[in-house]
C-alpha cells in the first residue's frame, strides 16, 4: 500500500483533514426554500472511519455531495487540508475530486462497455501521466481489491461485488486522502456487503480516511465514529469503541457464493 | 487529457451506436461530395467555354467608333469622329503587330433571287476577311483587292442565304439583287453555325465594303475594322499601335478619353469565364445547403448524445474532469463524425465526378482547391455544430448529472 507521503495541510494541529463550520444548504424549488442543511459543524482527523446515519431527508447526501466538493454549501466555512473549499473554482473543485477525493456510490457507476480497468483509468485520465505509468497504477489499485484477473471483463460479465470493488479500486487508484462512500451496500447482499467492508476496513488501517453513508445500523458498526442526521442537522456524534471485524465476520460466514458457483 | 486518448475514447463512443454514426455522417457525405461534384461540373464548364471561344481566334481585335451618345454630347453631331476607310489603310500601313485588317460595314435588306427572296444582313468587308475569321469559302471563290478597289458588284452567300435563296441549283455565277441592285454570286461560305450568343452566323451575305459605302448605305463612315494580330501575344502590341495612330489621326487632345473602342477576343473570354464562374459559385452554394443540413444533424445527434450520456459525464466529473475536458471530449467526437464523413464525401465526390464525365459526356474538372475547400468546410461544420452540444455537457451541474436517470 503506498500511501500519501506528504499531504498538504496535513502539518496542521493535530492532524485535522476537514474543517466543516455552521454550514448551511437551501434550495430553491420553485418559490419555496428547501434547508436541507441547517448550520452543521464537523471535524475529521487524517485517518478516521466515520458512518453518517440517518433516514432519507435528513440532510445526509446533501452533506456527503459537499464534503465530495460536487456541490457548495449556501453559507459556512469547508475547510478541506485548510484549502476554503467556498473559494474555489469549478476547475479548481474538479482538480481537487480528482486528487484528493475517491467516491463510491450505491449504484457503482461505472462506465458501462468500458473494460474493469479502463474504468479504474478513468481518473488518471484527467492528470498528466503517461499511458504506461497510468495502466500500472489501475493494475495496482485492483489488485489492491482483488480483482487483477478480472481486469479486462466488462462491468455487465461482473457481479454486484465486484462492480464494487472495481469502482472502490477506481475511487483510490489516484491515492486519495478521503474515501467517501454514499451507501456503497445498498445494493449487496449481506456477504458481498461484508467483503466491501472488509475492504474499507483494511484501506483505513492504511491511513486512508473513509467517510461512509449508509441508513442500515450493522454497516455503520464497522466504522469506528457515528454521526447521525436529523432534519438538516447533526444530533448524535460519538465514537464505536467496538467496531465490528469484517475479517473476523467472514470467517463465520458460510461460503454462499463459492457454494453456489459449484 | 491527451488528444490520442480523447480521439480514441471518441472513435469508440461513436463505435457504440454505429447506425446512428453513419446516418450522420450521411449528411456530411452527400454534402461534400455534391460541393466537390457541382465545382467540378463548373469548373469543366468553365474550361470548355475557353477552349470554345479561343478556337475562334484569340488574336482577333476589333476597332469600333466611340459611341454616338459620347460624342454628341460634347461636341455635337457635325464633328462626330468616326472610323474611315483611311483610318483602315493606315492600321495595315502603319502597325508591325498587324497581320490583317479588314474594314467592316453593314446593311440590311430585301435579297431577291429569281422568284424566292429573303431578309438578310449585308456585310461589307474587305479582302482578308475570311483570313482574319479563319473561315474558308466552300464553292466558288473570294473577292480580291481589285474587286474592292473597284467597288465590284459581286457577293458571296452565306449557307442559310444559299440554301433559301437557291433551294436546288448551285447559286455561283447566278445574279440576286439587293436594294435593287445587281449582284453577281460568286461563292458560297463554308457552314459556321451559331455563334455564342445564339445567332445564326451563316445567314449573311459577304459583299466588298466599298460597295456597301458607295452602292448601298451611302454612309461613308466605317462600322467597325476587323484586324488580326500577328500572334496571340501581340494583341496587346497591336492594340497600343491602333490606339496611338487613330488618336494622332483624329486629333485627340492628350486628355480626351479616346473617341473609338477596341476589343478583343479575350475580353470576350472574360466576360464567358466570368459567367461561368458565376454558375459554379451558384452550383457550389446549392450543394453547401446540403452540407449545412448535414451539419445541423451532426448538432442533433451530438445533442441527442449528451443527453444520453449526462451520467457518464456525471461520473467523469466526480473523478476530476474538468469543463473543458468534457467539452473537448464532445467537440472531437463532433469533429471525428464530420471528417470521416468529410473524407468519404470527397472520395465519392471524385468518383461521380469522373462518372458524370464518362456517361454525360460532360467536362468536369477537380482541382486542389475544391478537395481543400470541403475538407476544412467539413472541419468548420465539426467545430461550429459540436461546439453548442459540447459547450451543454460542460456545463453540466456534477450532482445533477450523477443523479439524471
Amino acid at each position: 500500500m503506498t500511501g500519501r507521503e506528504t499531504i498538504p495541510g496535513s502539518g496542521s494541529e493535530n492532524g485535522t483533514l476537514i474543517r466543516i463550520d455552521h454550514i448551511t444548504k437551501t434550495y430553491l424549488l420553485g418559490e419555496v426554500e428547501v434547508h436541507a442543511l441547517r448550520g452543521v459543524s464537523l471535524q475529521v482527523t487524517q485517518g478516521e472511519f466515520l458512518a453518517i446515519m440517518g433516514a432519507s431527508g435528513s440532510g445526509k447526501s446533501t452533506f456527503m455531495n459537499i464534503l465530495g466538493c460536487l456541490d457548495v454549501p449556501t453559507k459556512g466555512q469547508y475547510l478541506l487540508e485548510d484549502i476554503d473549499v467556498g473559494k474555489l473554482s469549478r476547475d479548481e473543485l474538479a482538480q481537487i475530486r480528482n486528487r484528493e477525493i475517491g467516491f463510491v456510490f450505491q449504484g457503482f457507476n461505472l462506465l458501462s462497455r468500458t473494460s474493469a480497468l479502463e474504468n479504474v483509468e478513468l481518473p488518471l485520465l484527467y492528470c498528466a501521466m503517461s499511458n504506461k505509468t497510468r495502466k500500472e497504477k489501475a493494475i495496482e489499485a485492483l489488485e489492491r481489491v482483488g480483482l487483477a484477473d478480472r481486469m479486462h471483463h466488462f462491468p455487465n460479465q461482473l457481479s454486484g461485488g465486484q462492480q464494487q470493488r472495481v469502482a472502490i479500486a477506481r475511487a483510490l487508484v489516484n491515492d486519495p486522502s478521503i474515501i467517501l462512500a454514499d451507501e456503497p451496500t445498498g445494493n449487496l447482499d449481506s456477504r458481498t456487503s461484508v467483503e466491501v467492508m472488509g475492504i474499507f476496513q483494511e484501506l483505513n488501517n492504511h491511513g486512508i480516511t473513509v467517510l461512509l453513508v449508509t441508513h442500515e445500523p450493522d454497516i455503520a458498526q464497522f466504522a469506528k465514529r457515528h454521526l447521525v442526521f436529523r432534519d438538516g442537522k447533526v444530533r448524535a456524534d460519538r465514537a464505536n469503541s467496538t467496531p465490528r471485524l469484517a475479517s473476523e465476520i467472514l470467517k463465520e460466514l458460510p461460503e454462499i457464493d463459492e457454494e453456489e458457483e459449484a | 487529457m491527451k488528444i490520442l486518448n480523447i480521439l480514441l475514447s471518441a472513435f469508440r463512443a461513436l463505435r457504440r451506436n454505429k447506425m446512428r454514426s453513419f446516418l450522420t455522417m450521411l449528411g456530411i457525405i452527400i454534402g461534400v461530395a455534391a460541393v466537390i461534384a457541382m465545382l467540378a461540373i463548373g469548373q469543366g464548364a468553365e474550361y470548355s467555354v475557353k477552349e470554345q471561344i479561343s478556337a475562334l481566334g484569340t488574336n482577333v481585335l476589333i476597332v469600333f467608333p466611340g459611341s454616338q451618345q459620347q460624342s454628341g454630347l460634347r461636341m455635337g453631331a457635325g464633328t462626330m469622329t468616326t472610323l474611315t476607310e483611311e483610318d483602315a489603310q493606315a492600321i495595315a500601313r502603319e502597325c508591325p503587330a498587324v497581320a490583317y485588317v479588314s474594314p467592316g460595314t453593314r446593311a440590311g435588306g430585301q435579297v431577291i433571287a429569281g422568284n424566292l427572296n429573303w431578309a438578310t444582313g449585308i456585310e461589307g468587308t474587305g479582302a482578308d476577311y475570311l483570313e482574319i475569321r479563319k473561315w474558308n469559302v466552300e464553292y466558288g471563290e473570294f473577292y480580291s483587292d481589285q474587286d474592292v478597289k473597284a467597288a465590284a458588284k459581286v457577293c458571296i452567300l452565306g449557307k442559310t442565304v444559299a440554301d433559301n435563296l437557291f433551294p436546288d441549283a448551285s447559286p455561283v455565277g447566278q445574279n440576286v439583287r439587293i436594294r435593287n441592285v445587281p449582284f453577281k454570286v460568286i461563292g458560297v461560305l463554308e457552314k459556321k453555325g451559331q455563334n455564342a450568343m445564339g445567332q445564326d452566323q451563316d445567314d449573311i451575305i459577304i459583299v466588298p465594303y466599298t460597295t456597301v459605302l458607295r452602292r448601298l448605305s451611302h454612309y461613308p463612315y466605317l462600322r467597325q475594322i476587323l484586324v488580326s494580330a500577328t500572334s496571340q501575344a501581340n494583341i496587346a502590341a497591336a492594340q497600343s499601335q491602333i490606339t496611338e495612330l487613330l488618336r494622332m489621326r483624329h486629333k485627340v487632345a492628350a486628355y480626351d478619353a479616346d473617341d473609338f473602342t477596341i476589343r478583343n477576343q479575350s475580353d470576350l473570354a472574360a466576360t464567358a469565364t466570368a459567367t461561368t464562374q458565376i454558375l459554379t459559385i451558384l452550383l457550389a452554394s446549392i450543394a453547401s445547403v446540403s452540407l449545412l443540413v448535414g451539419g445541423i444533424g451532426i448538432m442533433n445527434i451530438m445533442l441527442v448524445s449528451v443527453t444520453e450520456r449526462t451520467r457518464e459525464i456525471g461520473i467523469r466529473m466526480s473523478v476530476g474532469a474538468r469543463g473543458r475536458d468534457i467539452l473537448t471530449q464532445f467537440l472531437i467526437e463532433a469533429l471525428v463524425l464530420s471528417l470521416l464523413g468529410g473524407i468519404v464525401g470527397i472520395i465519392i465526390g471524385v468518383v461521380g465526378s469522373s462518372a458524370i464525365s464518362n456517361f454525360a459526356k460532360w467536362p468536369t474538372i477537380i482541382t486542389f482547391f475544391s478537395i481543400f475547400l470541403s475538407f476544412g468546410f467539413s472541419i468548420a461544420i465539426g467545430i461550429f455544430f459540436g461546439f453548442y452540444p459540447a459547450r451543454k455537457a460542460a456545463l453540466l451541474n456534477p450532482i445533477d448529472a450523477l443523479r439524471y436517470e
